[in-house]
């Protein structure tokens, strides 16, 4: 028993020194050369987590994952101060394709699901940048079905005639398909039922837990991103406004308020809310 | 009612008289068919691969041919014409992706359109800068002799160029459907962005779409312009292609077969039956017609990839 512990202590003190898996050093994204989207914006992701970036629409959560995984490019966007660092390397001139070679791979907002390609096709395709040969990638896309068992009944289906929800799993399986040690999720949950979207963060914790891979995962349903992730950053207007640990940010009062929609006070008149609200800003 | 006769009854007569006179039009037909998939086969390609329809697959065909009679003029022999046409075709590719491609990604497919237009008129004005806008003969060496099979008319030169075009056909059918390049491929094709985020790189595959377009130009160029010439009017025949696509599907390799064929053959038949009725020359409007029936009926053609709308 003692032995246990001294190891587990030993591996953690390893463990600080690589802790984190992804630092983000107030970077500052700007579109089109004139439009300031993220105003500085810090965060880390330690190996082995579930970050939640949480935030409302425009916030930044969405310029934040593709700055990391590059993918700004393609709309004219640019990271023009700070620094994004993964694995103590410096990762912000790399293309997408040189960081999924490494292990970071985002899944889009919206799924974005190759429509005419078949559920197993889809798979395939994240295994672009695999050099490791056909069996490891035959038996990824074992493993996927293992997690995801409906996309193996629909595995000769287009994508494009599955349901919302098998796209997003074909989504999240595409990116595993990489074998990354990092998915950037982007709003997994939109456009789903509630059932639906608890059976995919299960499968996300399911896949942090036994397969340690790290999630930064951006989300508007505060509460159930709360409560999957072990810490989260709160996005406005372009700026980390508040952090925590995820059990705390769920207890803080401004966030209940704000965010999942409990007020401790009961009924109050709409003057005072927006009083409080405009007292109470972030900023 | 004389109309009606004409239109109607008189055309089958003939056919059933003379048999084998019909079985020689649709062979030629069918001939001049694989020569219409060729060109029909480089705008699939691209299309399949990016989503791009590309104006100026017409122009690549001339230049193509243009700088391979030109090198030949200068005593290059066919292989080192043929393989340096080739390096040019592929060098083309990488210039169309850093110079146009390279900055348009994720644009809307519009976008994309407009500016193969601006390509088309570079390629047709360079080539022509370079190698002169006279007639010129190719001969690459094929036989071109007639001989008679079972009393039908054939002839060597179209018997190869069936074969060059089904074989060139089968491997990028199979190409597409089954290497992990080809999926990567229709990856791009359906979602330049969604592709971008699992790691395709989009640079290299479209230099290889290219290239792989600008071989199968190429290949039309040098049959195209062993048949009639080689000159300013093989741009044009990409026009006759644009009926084909409509009819096979712009995604379906094997569509761009089967609708050129279907042309060829429409066009060869309709012309020899019912050409007198109409005044003549119905080979030159037919197949827009035929295509026009098609978007009426069967926008996405025969073969092509159903437009998907989840409701």
């Amino acid at each position: 028993m003692t032995n246990v512990e001294a190891k587990t202590g030993g591996e953690a003190g390893v463990q600080t020194g690589a802790a984190s898996l992804l630092t983000i050093n107030n970077i500052e994204v700007i579109y089109d050369h004139v439009i300031l989207v993220l105003k500085g914006v810090s965060l880390e992701v330690p190996e082995g987590g579930i970050v939640a970036l949480l935030g409302a629409n425009g916030a930044g959560k969405t310029t934040t994952l593709k700055a990391i995984s590059n993918l700004l490019h393609a709309e004219r966007g640019e990271v023009t101060k700070g620094s994004i660092e993964c694995m103590g390397e410096r990762v912000d001139r790399l293309s997408p394709n040189e960081l999924v070679r490494r292990g970071v791979i985002q899944v889009m907002e919206g799924r974005h699901c190759f429509e005419h390609l078949t559920v197993e096709e889809n798979l395939l395709t994240g295994a672009y940048t695999r050099t490791d040969g056909r069996a490891n990638v035959a038996a990824s896309l074992e493993k996927v079905y293992h997690y995801f068992p409906r996309l193996k009944e629909r595995r000769t289906s287009q994508a494009g005639y599955t349901s919302g929800g098998e796209q997003q799993m074909t989504a999240i399986g595409r990116a595993l398909m990489a074998n990354p040690t990092m998915i950037l999720l982007d709003e997994p949950s939109m456009g789903l039922a509630p059932q639906l979207v608890e059976e995919i963060f299960e499968i996300v914790r399911d896949l942090n837990q036994k397969e340690g891979v790290s999630f930064l995962l951006a989300e508007q349903n505060t509460s159930i991103a709360l409560k999957y992730s072990d810490y989260g950053y709160i996005l406005e207007n372009g700026r980390v406004v508040m952090d925590g640990e995820a059990a705390s940010l769920s207890d803080n009062e401004d966030v209940k308020e704000f965010y999942l929609g409990l007020s401790s006070g009961g009924r109050r008149s709409f003057r005072d809310v927006k009083h409080y609200r405009r007292r109470k800003r972030w900023l | 009612m004389e109309f009606l006769n004409a239109v109607f009854v008189a055309p089958f007569l003939d056919i059933a008289d003379s048999p084998v006179f019909f079985a020689e039009v649709v062979i030629g037909g069918l001939m001049s068919g694989v020569m219409y998939s060729l060109v029909a086969l480089g705008f699939v390609l691209i299309f399949k691969a990016s989503g791009v329809f590309n104006y100026a697959q017409g122009a690549m065909v001339l230049f193509a041919a243009l700088t391979l009679v030109g090198l030949m003029e200068h005593g290059a022999p066919l292989w080192l014409g043929l393989l340096v046409t080739l390096g040019v075709m592929v060098a083309l590719a990488y210039a169309i992706e850093r110079f146009m491609l390279r900055k348009l990604v994720n644009q809307e497919g519009i976008i994309l359109f407009m500016a193969t237009i601006g390509l088309n008129f570079v390629l047709e004005g360079v080539g022509q800068i370079a190698f002169g806008s006279d007639v010129k003969r190719l001969d690459v060496g094929l036989p071109d002799k007639s001989f008679e099979w079972k009393g039908i008319l054939l002839n060597t030169f179209d018997l190869s160029a069936t074969f060059i075009g089904a074989v060139m056909v089968t491997s990028l059918a199979l190409f597409f459907q089954y290497t992990p390049t080809g999926r990567a491929l229709r990856a791009v094709a359906d979602d330049h962005q969604a592709a971008l985020s699992v790691g395709i790189p989009l640079k290299t595959i479209w230099v290889i779409v290219w290239s792989v377009a600008g071989a199968v130009a190429l290949v039309a160029g040098i049959m195209w312009g062993a048949k009639a010439g080689v000159q300013f009017s093989l741009v044009l025949i990409a026009l006759k292609a644009l009926p084909v696509l409509i009819l096979g599907g712009f995604t379906s390799v094997p569509g761009a077969i089967v609708g050129g064929l279907i042309i060829g053959v429409g066009e060869k038949v309709a012309e020899v039956y019912w050409g007198p009725v109409f005044g003549g020359a119905i080979e030159s409007w037919f197949a827009y017609m035929l295509a026009l029936a098609f978007l009426l009926f069967r926008p996405q053609g025969l073969f092509g990839e159903k437009i998907i709308e989840r409701v």
